[in-house]
């Protein structure tokens, strides 16, 4: 393999990483706050891309008017869900909540087919984000470009909002022990709130950025990206957000260097994903920075 | 809660008792249209039931013997997945006992349902599944298109002697039957125009549902090939020639007949302009007089052009109605024996005779995209 065609690989594995690492971090802040793998998260995701593109094609909104509404209402819907579907729930067993989780996904993705439809649906990407950019001999859409920055931005303002902020410490606070947290006078459903909705905001994010770059919608496009990123945060070390991220751009890079070197098995590549988790499940369950019994948000 | 639970348990029982109550519906002779409505060939699935439908408007009844009975639609979403397809088929022939299964567009899902109607002695007529293993050892499956050995050669020569191509890279679809077997048949025929052992530089795979194709597209970019053939479903191979273009290649693509779907230029918008791929039926050819009779209807009803798959609908539905009023009984058995005997049935996309193994043998069309329309190129007879 020629360096140029190691660096075009490379550059294509930074793009879908920080896609994956977008999502995963929803995963991992609300297994870090309420221990509970949201398995809806996936379809958030698909929710976020499906209203922007009707916010683009219905509405008429030029590009950022469409992201913004449907990034807003999906950051309302994921709060929603978490009223609805795992609040009720909270002292229940944490196995009714993850069956809870489960069916409000089967929920979400058969209300989907039903009002958007089961055909798929092609994603009109802005301009600017659709442009060809050659760096060197390598090429790439600039709008994979665009991807990673906004993912090394999220990171930066999350570890800000975590470490220094008066919500962060609270979130610190909850993630460590609940019950005495709310004794510590920490509203505790204002903090689940505003991790869902965060979670869910960036899942919006990363599903509008995903059909930008993959312009094609259905009712079922959340299922594998969320498998994907569950295993991504679970690699990181879930509950740690820098592990996600750290856990999304792996992945990406994995997937992409078995198609890379071994194009024979490349049908394999989501199996490869499958296997990695085993991996490191039966190694290092805690994930790389994942550590026992430390802070988790 | 509980009073809202009492009050649908209500409504429920109110509804039931409503349907109870209704008028015995007249027997019907029922055509299980086993499609998949949803998932990731929905597209496809939908052109296919417009085409059944439209039918189903114009010829709604159906004589047996002496009797004229009302044909009606039982609908089963196989949702694009083998395992949902094998319950969707078994839905059809044991609950709504169905006497003609139509359908499914592709070859894996018709697959699926093979053993189940084989098994119940219920005639199934594939319409666009090209992949020879359909029909194949299966007395109750036959298809009114043609087979992927005859699809796969005339776009090896297409690529051989119109793109005058010496090297093709080949992109398949591994979890999907058709595009493997078409792949192969492409590979087969090119390789003997050739003459050159050497002149397919690689075979690349990729899942159904696989969204980047990024590794396997910088993969081609170092092979150089003239020609690329990437037979697979529409929405992904819309993907596939898109990420080609934003790598900067700009080798020509060639596909087959799955490509025809208004999703495929919808999601590939600007870049699929030029690919080339063959079918079954072009509106600007038309072959019978139902051709006729088809494209009249289709453009009254939908204000469109109809794809080549639509027709085929159409025809499936023709072939099974005439085959019982042909059999004179709703016995499964004699309605197989009866489309087995189907011979010059004239049909929208071409005219119908089935061969030994249930296939029908027709000319295959060529198109491509232009100005973000399917154009018409040429026929290329089998």
């Amino acid at each position: 393999m020629t360096l140029t065609l190691f660096f075009q690989h490379l550059a294509n594995a930074l793009s879908l990483g920080s896609l994956y690492a977008l999502i995963a971090i929803g995963y991992t802040m609300v297994y870090g706050i309420l221990r509970l793998i949201n398995f809806a998260h996936g379809d958030v995701f698909m929710l976020g891309s499906y209203l922007a593109f009707y916010g683009a094609a219905v509405l008429l909104l030029p590009w950022w008017g469409s992201l913004l509404l449907a990034v807003g209402v999906t950051t309302f819907f994921g709060v929603g869900l978490e009223r609805v579907a795992y609040r009720p729930l909270r002292d229940s067993p944490r196995i009714s909540v993850m069956v809870s989780a489960i069916g409000a996904s089967f929920l979400i993705e058969s209300l989907a087919t039903v009002i958007f439809g089961g055909r798929p649906k092609g994603v009109q990407t802005p301009d600017w984000l659709n442009v060809i950019v050659n760096i060197g001999p390598i090429t790439v859409m600039s709008v994979s470009l665009v991807i990673p920055v906004i993912a090394f931005v999220v990171l930066a303002v999350l570890l800000w909002i975590v470490h220094r902020t008066k919500t962060g410490m609270a979130m610190r606070a909850v993630s460590t022990d609940l019950d005495a947290a709310r004794l510590m006078a920490i509203d505790v459903n204002k903090i689940v709130s505003f991790t869902f909705g965060t979670g869910s905001f960036l899942a919006a994010l990363g599903g509008i950025m995903w059909s930008y770059k993959y312009p094609q919608l259905n009712p079922l496009m959340g299922v594998m990206p969320g498998l994907k990123c569950f295993i991504a945060a679970v690699i990181g070390g879930i509950g740690n957000i820098t592990g996600a991220v750290l856990g999304g751009f792996l992945l990406g890079f994995i997937e992409l260097m078995t198609v890379a070197f071994l194009p024979e098995l490349s049908g394999y590549r989501d199996a490869f994903a499958f296997v990695l988790l085993i991996i490191v499940l039966l190694v290092k369950p805690t994930g790389l920075l994942g550590k026992n019994q430390a802070e988790k948000v | 809660m509980k009073r809202f639970g009492i009050a649908l348990a209500s409504i429920a029982i109110l509804a039931l008792a409503l349907v109870g109550c209704g008028p015995a519906k007249p027997a019907a002779v029922k055509f299980g249209v086993f499609e998949p409505m949803t998932g990731a060939n929905a597209g496809g699935g939908a052109l296919e039931v417009e085409g059944i439908k439209l039918a189903n408007q114009l010829y709604p009844t159906v004589k047996v013997g002496d009797k004229e009975m009302k044909i009606e639609l039982v609908i089963a979403d196989n949702k694009s997945d083998k395992v949902e397809a094998a319950n969707a088929a078994q839905r059809l022939v044991d609950k709504d006992k169905v006497q003609v299964v139509l359908g499914s567009w592709g070859s894996s899902l018709s697959m699926a349902a093979g053993p189940i109607v084989k098994d119940k002695k219920i005639p199934a007529i594939g319409l666009s599944c090209t992949n020879p293993l359909v029909t194949k050892d299966n007395e109750f499956y036959f298809r009114v298109c043609f087979i992927d050995p005859f699809q796969g050669t005339v776009m090896a020569n297409y690529a051989f002697k119109e793109v005058k191509a010496k090297k093709a890279v080949i992109i398949r679809e591994v979890s999907n039957d058709y595009s493997v077997g078409l792949a192969k048949f492409f590979v087969d025929s090119f390789k003997k125009l050739t003459g050159d052992d050497k002149s397919i530089l690689a075979e690349l795979n990729y899942n159904t549902g696989d969204q980047d194709f990024s590794a396997q597209l910088t993969e081609v970019k170092k092979f150089k090939p003239d020609v690329i053939f990437a037979p697979g479903n529409f929405t992904e191979s819309a993907l596939i020639v898109k990420q080609a273009k934003e790598l900067g290649i700009k080798t020509p693509f060639l596909g087959g007949d799955t490509w025809e779907t208004p999703e495929f230029i919808d999601v590939g918008k600007k870049s699929v302009e030029g690919v080339v791929f063959s079918t079954f039926f072009a509106t600007e050819v038309p072959i019978t007089e139902t051709s006729k009779t088809f494209l009249d209807a289709y453009r009254k009803q939908y204000n469109k052009e109809p794809a080549a798959v639509t027709a085929l609908g159409f025809d499936g539905y023709l072939v099974a109605r005439a085959a019982i009023e042909k059999a004179a009984t709703l016995d499964t058995v004699k309605i197989r024996d009866a489309i087995n005997e189907t011979k010059d049935f004239p049909g929208a996309a071409g005219m119908i005779t089935f061969d030994a193994d249930r296939n029908a043998t027709k000319s295959a069309v060529i198109k491509t995209v232009k100005d973000g329309k399917f154009t018409y190129l040429t026929t290329v007879q089998p």
